[in-house]
């Protein structure tokens, strides 16, 4: 039974996997071969920045399922998601690097501290790379109870991505409104964590 | 659906164009849906034939234009201009038309006339985006832009009725839009109805809606930033993938200052963007 339980876990992992890096693999090779469009940048750093708020809202969403629905084995996943939104994460921000500002550092560098939308979106991939660098096993067990309380920082994360992705819409707000309202659906189930702060 | 148009080509081809696949797949028309690929996928049934323009207000005679007009009443030149984006990002397009100054000058302006207000068709069952809020990106319809008179005389403003070489496809304006070289992109108006010749300045569609981040004027101004974001460097959209090196120096009115600067003496354009 265990081992195959342990099979099926390897299985769904790998799944994960694939989906994930194909699904960018895809998006860079179109986009290198100018197949997505005339502009292959903005469509690059759209891909990447909603595929890293879409990894976070499903790791986050892991737990709430878990409670409403017994579906236990669902968190061997959680931490590969994570994982994955930082990757996600990561590559927007090297994609506006390498291909919107193409490497003009003082631009880079300038953009990330006068507009307030792009400095949010730093600072939830700051948060992100902490997490992804203490998510380890050896880690996790080294930092003890600190752990716990690092990784609550990924609640911050959230909100600023989707506040940073309201504020780098021009006007059809629909869609950043959607994203927020589950964001604030999913902190909703974490209400007992964020009482003492409130 | 474009056919082709008879006009006097332009003798300077210098510049590199953008291919024209991209020009017309490439648009900021909310009226077919606010991302850039909407357009071409959803204004294809449009129908611009009949079509009716009418210019009036504060005029000697008022004007009515139909379809066939568009491209019969004036002799159609080639024009290549550079399209700065608000966005950021620019296009070299050979568009066909004629200057707007000689349809102004078939409808004779008063005196009192000193600005120029455009108005885009509204029509919901043929634009989903004037029917849905989601799709048409929550900005006010029907779209209207504006230019002082003598913006809308200066000989480099076209009414612009084709691109390479044939009429105009749905999604960039068809079957006629104003194009301005030296402003942001959203001053060059698509899908004219109406043109009115008033005696104050007319409200605009994105200055309605965000007035800190797109003024009246919107030339293009590499020393004054959108709010959240550059405006001294953009990318020109030519041919290539995400490795196309493309970023260059914006300059200031879009490169034409010889044309135009001498229309903003004495103004600031810090105040005024």
């Amino acid at each position: 039974m265990q081992s195959q339980l342990r099979q099926k876990i390897i299985v769904v992992k790998a799944v994960i996997h694939c989906i994930c890096i194909l699904l960018l693999v895809n998006e860079y090779w179109l986009a290198l071969n100018d197949g997505l469009g005339a502009d292959p940048v903005e469509a690059v750093l759209h891909f990447t920045g909603i595929g890293a708020l879409n990894l976070l809202i499903i790791s986050l969403s892991i737990t709430p399922v878990i409670r409403l629905f017994k579906f236990t084995s669902l968190i061997n996943y959680r931490r590969m998601l994570g994982v994955y939104s930082f990757v996600y994460a990561l590559m927007h921000l090297l994609s506006f690097l390498a291909f919107e500002v193409q490497f003009d550092w003082r631009l880079f560098i300038t953009e990330i501290i006068e507009r307030p939308y792009m400095t949010l979106g730093m600072a939830a991939i700051v948060i992100l790379l902490s997490l992804t660098l203490t998510s380890t096993a050896r880690v996790k067990r080294k930092m003890g109870k600190s752990w716990q309380k690092l990784h609550n920082w990924v609640y911050l994360a959230i909100i600023l991505a989707s506040v940073h992705f309201y504020m780098s819409v021009k006007s059809d707000v629909v869609q950043p409104i959607i994203y927020a309202t589950i964001v604030a659906i999913l902190l909703w189930f974490r209400r007992k964590k964020f009482q003492k702060y409130l | 659906i474009t056919e082709p148009l008879t006009y006097l080509p332009q003798s300077d081809k210098q510049q590199i164009l953008t291919p024209e696949s991209k020009v017309i797949s490439h648009n900021n028309f909310y009226e077919f849906g606010a991302s850039k690929s909407d357009p071409v996928n959803n204004a294809q049934s449009f129908q611009t034939n009949p079509w009716q323009l009418t210019i009036s207000g504060q005029v000697e005679n008022k004007i009515i234009l139909d379809y066939d007009d568009l491209t019969r009443l004036f002799a159609l030149e080639e024009r290549i201009y550079r399209l700065r984006c608000v966005e950021a990002w620019s296009m070299v397009i050979p568009w066909v038309g004629f200057q707007l100054s000689t349809l102004l000058a078939k409808a004779k302006p008063l005196s009192s006339a000193k600005y120029v207000a455009f108005e885009t068709l509204e029509d919901p069952e043929q634009m989903p985006g004037q029917a849905s809020r989601r799709l048409g990106g929550g900005i006010n319809y029907p779209y209207v832009e504006g230019l002082r008179i003598d913006e809308a005389e200066n000989p480099l403003t076209l009414m612009a009725v084709g691109l390479y070489g044939k009429t105009l496809p749905p999604q960039n304006g068809a079957p006629i839009r104003l194009v301005v070289p030296w402003k942001y992109g959203f001053k060059s108006i698509k899908s004219i109805v109406g043109i009115t010749l008033l005696d104050k300045q007319p409200p605009t569609t994105w200055n309605q809606l965000a007035a800190n981040e797109y003024g009246f004027y919107a030339n293009v101004n590499p020393g004054v930033d959108h709010p959240r974001w550059s405006q001294a460097s953009e990318r020109r959209i030519t041919t290539g993938g995400l490795l196309a090196r493309n970023r260059i120096d914006t300059q200031m009115f879009n490169g034409y200052g010889e044309q135009v600067a001498h229309l903003y003496k004495g103004m600031d354009l810090r105040a005024n963007y």
